[in-house]
């Protein structure tokens, strides 16, 4: 198990060298000088040159590598092109409203998705184990967009149950007023590719020995599936979930974009909008690597969990 | 009894499949109408201000806060009064009933078949040529994104050694940005709109999923029997990979494009929908999309209503058809 985690963390450096090497690519060569951008709309050369001495953009390229490698050791992006924000702190205090949205959301999506998907897997194969599928296909096929803006307009606007967008100052306040609309959106979306998914896992257990095996000795339906099939078809789930999460703490973008929720996607598309290039680097280089640490912390879970699993 | 093919079997399958089927066939009806809109015969005239601002649709009749063009015109007379002969005077009576003609020659209509947009646009010519562009960019993307990862994890699972190191190491490195914040922060980078932008975007990064699978095929197939067989006569190594094993693989890759259509499909709508999509003079769903999220608020759902249901139509036919293809062709698969 050291030997495997060790062997792991040690091939983390090719990879981050790649993810280093194609942000670096992207931005200092690809996404041209930044000086232009930044110097406003008349730039005269004193400043293009002042602004590029600040920056370190007249220096050799590997140079410029050399800067970014250390702003990535030492987790010091320096400040936001736009705004002059830290880019340390902008993640600080956008990290807590994305989490505030996350947690609940993938909580309830995911109780609510085993739920239905065990149900349909139960009767798979019959009228509504298909009419479920397909309206799963049909839900799917909607754009997150207009779930978003039919949500909005109807529970916001319309009945005027919930804040339309905002964001308060006390963490209840956030999470019984201001997120809500935010994670119902959020479990709408994500219900349908979830039971899809979750269906196939529990279908991989319905069929296995020991499934018939609880049967023959007796016990309820219930416990069978609740228990039985329910522990083993949970394992792929909780990975399921856990490989997720690095990309929807950047992905939920679009749902803090419209609900006026600081979290870190928002400031993902702010960012992109205003070509702020730091702020986009520093989340690409940070979500890589919480890809990669979670990626290995899913293997040796599923490892922990199932004994049968062989880690080579 | 009669033998057949791998494809005329996988044909029979599909043909079964009733659902599947009839997937197809509103697929094909999609290709069709982007045939007829690209070529010109259909929704050429999409930016002619057709009708009223905001008409909404036919069935539901002419709305009661039409804006009245006249009236604006009448106002404008009362005011020129201030005892003084103006000089210009018949000149703008001139001009001002030139005008007034060009816009009465130019009847605007009050309802438009499924309602207009804000500058009186027809939303159906408007969802017809959409479907064209969203349409095209998902296929292009698709089919640029399958071509290279055929080509890289045929070279990856064919060649072995070095070659597979480097495919992989690109591969992990791609996979460990989330697919999103990779499209976007390359589209932060490229700072231009634009369908071919787009194409290049989601084409360039999307690939990895068809890589991972492909590569598998060839680790399967190089040992395989007329692999060896072919070797053993003389093929090159590019002709085992590319005549003898890829037809034994194509239905991988079929699939895995359908697939890629729908989820590039989805893509380039958010992309649009942010502004960093298709340009401003062209119109996809995503764009249509954009501007139906102010007019939801003044009660003018149309547009939205136009879009989502082309694109969920199109997306549902397109996944049903992708599960009922891949059904056909590995039976084994169920």
């Amino acid at each position: 198990m050291l030997a495997y985690t060790l062997r792991r963390l040690w091939q983390f450096i090719p990879t981050l060298a790649g993810v280093v090497l194609l942000v670096f690519f992207l931005f200092n060569w690809i996404g041209g000088d930044p000086a232009y951008l930044l110097a406003g709309k008349i730039p005269n050369p004193e400043t293009i040159a002042n602004i590029r001495r600040q920056l370190g953009v007249d220096e050799p390229y590997a140079v410029q590598l050399w800067i970014f490698l250390k702003q990535i050791l030492t987790g010091d992006f320096g400040v936001s092109w736009s705004t002059n924000e830290r880019v340390s702190d902008i993640f600080a205090t956008r990290l807590g409203p994305s989490v505030t949205v996350l947690i609940p959301l993938l909580m309830i999506s995911t109780l609510l998705g085993m739920a239905a998907a065990m149900l349909v897997a139960y009767v798979r194969g019959s009228l509504t184990d298909r009419s479920v599928m397909v309206a799963c296909t049909v839900a799917q096929s909607v754009s997150i967009l207009v779930y978003i803006l039919v949500f909005q307009y109807f529970f916001a606007y319309q009945l005027g149950w919930f804040p339309v967008q905002g964001w308060g100052v006390t963490f209840a306040d956030n999470l019984f007023r201001y997120a809500v609309l935010a994670i119902v959106v959020g479990v709408a979306v994500s219900l349908a590719p979830d039971i899809r998914l979750y269906r196939t896992f529990f279908l991989d257990e319905i069929n296995q020995d020991y499934v018939r095996t609880a049967r023959a000795k007796g016990l309820s339906e219930a416990r069978v599936m609740w228990v039985h099939v329910l522990r083993n078809a949970a394992i792929p789930i909780v990975t399921n979930i856990l490989l997720q999460l690095p990309g929807l703490l950047a992905g939920a973008f679009l749902i803090e974009r419209f609900f006026g929720i600081p979290g870190i996607g928002r400031e993902v598309i702010l960012a992109v909008e205003r070509s702020d290039f730091p702020i986009i680097k520093a989340v690409t280089v940070y979500v890589a690597i919480a890809t990669m640490v979670v990626n290995l912390v899913a293997d040796l879970l599923y490892k922990a969990i199932d004994p049968r699993v062989q880690l080579k | 009894m009669r033998e057949s093919s791998v494809w005329a079997l996988a044909w029979r399958r599909f043909r079964r499949d009733r659902l599947g089927f009839f997937s197809l066939i509103v697929v094909l009806l999609y290709l069709v109408v982007v045939l007829a809109t690209a070529t010109g015969l259909v929704a050429r005239d999409w930016q002619q201000e057709a009708g009223v601002s905001f008409a909404p649709p036919t069935f539901l009749g002419p709305g009661a806060d039409t804006p009245q063009l006249a009236k604006r015109a009448e106002g404008a007379q009362a005011l020129s009064d201030y005892g003084i002969p103006d000089p210009l005077g018949p000149d703008l009576a001139e001009i001002a009933k030139g005008l007034s003609g060009a816009s009465a020659n130019e009847t605007r209509a009050p309802t438009l078949a499924l309602g207009g947009d804000k500058w009186g646009r027809d939303v159906l010519k408007k969802a017809v040529k959409g479907t064209e562009t969203s349409l095209f960019v998902g296929l292009a993307a698709a089919a640029l994104a399958t071509f290279l990862g055929t080509l890289f994890g045929a070279q990856a699972g064919f060649r072995g050694g070095k070659v597979d190191d480097f495919f992989n190491w690109l591969y992990s490195v791609l996979t460990s940005i989330p697919y999103l914040l990779l499209v976007l922060a390359v589209a932060a980078v490229v700072n231009q709109k634009g369908v071919l932008t787009v194409i290049l975007i989601l084409g360039l990064t999307g690939w990895t999923g068809i890589f991972r699978l492909i590569r598998a095929e060839y680790l399967k197939h190089r040992v395989r029997e007329y692999v060896l067989a072919a070797d053993a006569i003389g093929a090159s190594g590019a002709r085992r990979m590319f005549v003898h094993i890829l037809p034994n693989v194509s239905h991988v890759v079929l699939v895995q494009l359908s697939i890629c259509v729908v989820l590039f499909i989805k893509s380039e709508v958010i992309l649009t929908f942010l502004g960093f999509g298709v340009g401003v003079d062209t119109v996809s769903w995503g764009s249509m999309l954009a501007e139906a999220g102010s007019e939801l608020l003044l009660g003018k759902w149309w547009q939205l209503t136009a879009a989502t249901v082309a694109m969920a139509i199109l997306v549902t036919a397109f996944s049903l058809f992708t599960d009922a293809m891949r059904d056909a062709l590995d039976p084994r698969l169920k």
